[in-house]
């Protein structure tokens, strides 16, 4: 599905190398991880995948489903199914989310060459699916993430993605900001769209988020590259022993 | 203190190709406006009020040729209302609606100078006068001198429709003034709608008596020529427990100045003030308000966004004045400006004069870009980026189209700006 290779990126305006060679794939239905410690990249990766300014790439390439990403726009990258769930998802004043909402899933409608939801099948399917994230009718009026907890603006990325059906998923961070109990309810909603199509990097800096999201595979990433790869245990051992005896070990 | 010999011999030139109106009840008010033009002078580039706009091709004796676009799809059309027609400054009865109406008594100008209507009498010149100070408006005085013709508009009830005035531009060369007088008597509302390019260039005051707990909307929308001048005046009193709320939206044209001068007069009187503007290149558009607090518990706003491309340029001059005694006067003011790109400016000199002191008045402006946080967000989730623009903008608008109280005509305006977003890229 997601295949990363030998990717070495750096920051456009500092010159600084961020990635240094990072070799990633990830298959339909599977979910993986990435851990890391702060500064490692994990955040540059995502933004590399999905298309944002600011990064160059020197070497290696990223492909979904066999079509090069680093050669499309952000957009195109949607509509070919990618879907990062943002780290701190953006305040947007004056675009209502439901209209946020129909204005993607329209543009990735279109974009693929298929018909445009209509008005009202839209609207069911977007209440349907909030519904199990519980966000409530007052949430879908307000302008996009503006006024929201943290815990509201992760369900909403999660809303979105429910609402955009990709077939890779990026999730950023998504455990920051949030207490147990939205914790809960957005790993549930991550997991109601697990399925055999599918696939998921899940990006985190604790290993609590992976109670609630269990992966099949988990990366520890450090300086720009992946160090160490294994089951869902290599999470257990960072949350016990913390990044330094991983680090050091494949020193 | 005497004028430069340069602005006299201007002005009186300006005044020679202009011919006074004789007779009617207008007479005098005309005779003093005129006085009142030469003590002034029409205005020079550097008179501090016309610091960021070139008042030259607005004075000039004749106006500098515009080309007339053929007419579009009127942007009201749909609105049951009431048409008042005016090519090239020149009233079109039969394009126009029959002017009965409950509620409400439309006449023309041009037509009522032989019959001493009082309420008209005690408004021709009258606050365009008080108007004067502390900031000379002299186009605005040569108006009342000068102005041909004109709605007069008495509204006594509620009508059931709108009256629009609606402006069509024919002549490459014309040059129009028309002068409106409106009032609005205790408990009456009504809505007035005005939109067209208007002719090559057009010099249009406005004034407007909203009495005790009366209600009057202004929507106006000014299009379309690209060539087209404008230099408009809104002189406007509000009583007690009154409301003035006026929207413009201002697409094209290669000059625009709109003077908006409202006085609140009495206890708990409101008056919003907004507008939008979208323009390309030459394109200069200057909003130029000033409210005055004269009264207790009044509210004003004065919210003014424009977008600007291609080298075009966005003013606002705007003022908050609480006179001594307006006490818990609720005032606010903000002006922005969405640059698309670094060829565009804007500038603003927001001003606040306060002489009460249990007062709320706060203001803000701001200029900027797209913001590309924004703009990655929606572009990650599949919106091309063109479209994502759009979306923005229409976004940094919301905020004024929000004052416009009729939801109808909010979408109407709403489609001419997403055209004008679509059209020029």
């Amino acid at each position: 599905m997601l295949k990363i290779e030998n990717l070495h990126v750096k920051l456009e305006e500092e010159d600084k190398q961020i990635l240094k060679g990072v070799n990633l794939e990830v298959e339909a239905g599977k979910v993986h991880a990435i851990m890391g410690p702060n500064g490692s990249g994990k955040s540059t990766l995502s933004y590399v995948l999905s298309g944002r300014d600011g990064y160059e790439v020197t070497e290696g390439s990223a492909s979904l489903e066999g079509e090069d990403l680093l050669e499309m726009e952000p957009e195109e990258r949607a509509a070919i199914g990618l879907f990062l769930a943002f780290q701190y998802p953006v305040e947007i004043p004056g675009v209502g989310n439901m209209t946020f909402l129909r204005t993607a899933v329209n543009a990735q409608r279109k974009a693929r060459g298929e018909e445009e939801m209509s008005a009202s099948d839209f609207l069911k399917l977007v209440r349907e699916k909030a519904k199990t994230l519980k966000i409530d009718a007052d949430m879908l009026k307000r302008p996009v993430n503006v006024g929201f907890s943290g815990g509201e603006k992760k369900r909403n990325e999660i809303l979105q993605m429910a609402m955009l059906e990709p077939k890779m998923c990026l999730l950023d961070e998504t455990d920051s900001g949030l207490d147990v109990d939205a914790m809960k309810l957005v790993s549930d909603g991550v997991n109601a769209l697990r399925n055999e199509g599918r696939g998921f990097l899940v990006i985190t800096h604790y290993q609590r988020l992976l109670d609630h999201i269990k992966p099949d595979v988990v990366h520890i990433m450090a300086d720009g590259r992946i160090v160490k790869t294994g089951g869902p245990e290599l999470a257990l051992e960072v949350e016990n022993n913390g990044y330094a005896d991983i680090l050091a070990e494949v020193a | 203190m005497a004028l430069p010999q340069e602005t006299t011999n201007a002005t009186e030139e300006r005044i020679a190709s202009l011919t006074l109106a004789e007779g009617g009840w207008s007479a005098p008010a005309r005779k003093d406006a005129l006085a009142r033009l030469r003590e002034m002078g029409l205005p020079v580039r550097r008179d501090e009020y016309w610091k960021y706009t070139r008042p030259d091709s607005l004075t000039q004796v004749g106006a500098t040729e515009a080309a007339a676009l053929p007419p579009e799809t009127p942007v009201f059309d749909g609105v049951d209302r009431l048409r008042l027609v005016f090519v090239d400054g020149v009233f079109d009865a039969e394009a126009s609606d029959d002017l009965s109406l409950e509620g409400v008594t439309v006449e023309r100008l041009a037509e009522i100078a032989d019959r001493d209507i009082h309420w008209a009498r005690d408004l021709y010149g009258v606050l365009e006068a008080r108007g004067q100070t502390p900031v000379a408006r002299p186009l605005a005085a040569l108006n009342t001198a000068f102005a041909t013709d004109g709605a007069v508009i008495h509204v006594h009830g509620k009508p059931s429709k709108p009256i629009q005035l609606f402006y069509l531009h024919a002549d490459p060369s014309s040059d129009a003034i028309l002068h409106h007088l409106i009032k609005v008597d205790s408990g009456a509302e009504a809505t007035i709608l005005e939109s067209g390019p208007a002719a090559a260039r057009f010099n249009k005051a406005m004034e407007v008596e909203v009495a005790d707990g009366g209600v009057l909307h202004h929507v106006r929308t000014q299009g379309r020529d690209h060539e087209r001048r404008a230099a408009t005046h809104s002189f406007v009193r509000v009583g007690a427990g009154a409301e003035f709320r006026s929207f413009t939206m201002t697409v094209n044209g290669i000059l625009t100045r709109n003077e908006m001068v409202v006085e609140l007069v009495g206890d708990n009187g409101l008056a919003h003030v907004a507008g939008v503007c979208a323009g390309d290149g030459e394109f200069h558009h200057d909003d130029t308000v000033f409210i005055t607090h004269d009264a207790e518990d009044c509210e004003s706003r004065q919210v003014f966004k424009k977008v600007l491309r291609n080298g075009a340029t966005g003013v606002f001059q705007g003022k908050i004045l609480v006179k001594p005694g307006a006490q818990r006067t609720d005032g606010y003011q903000i002006s922005q400006s969405l640059l698309l790109d670094d060829d565009s400016q804007f500038l603003a000199k927001p001003e606040l004069e306060i002489y009460a002191d249990d007062v709320a008045c706060s203001h803000g402006s701001t200029s900027g870009a797209i913001d590309d946080d924004q703009l990655f967000y929606l572009r990650a989730r599949g919106v091309p980026e063109d479209q994502a623009v759009d979306l923005l903008t229409l976004a940094f608008l919301a905020e004024a189209m929000e004052e416009v109280a009729d939801p109808e005509l909010a979408e109407m305006m709403l489609s001419r700006l997403e055209d004008w977003l679509s059209r020029r890229r």
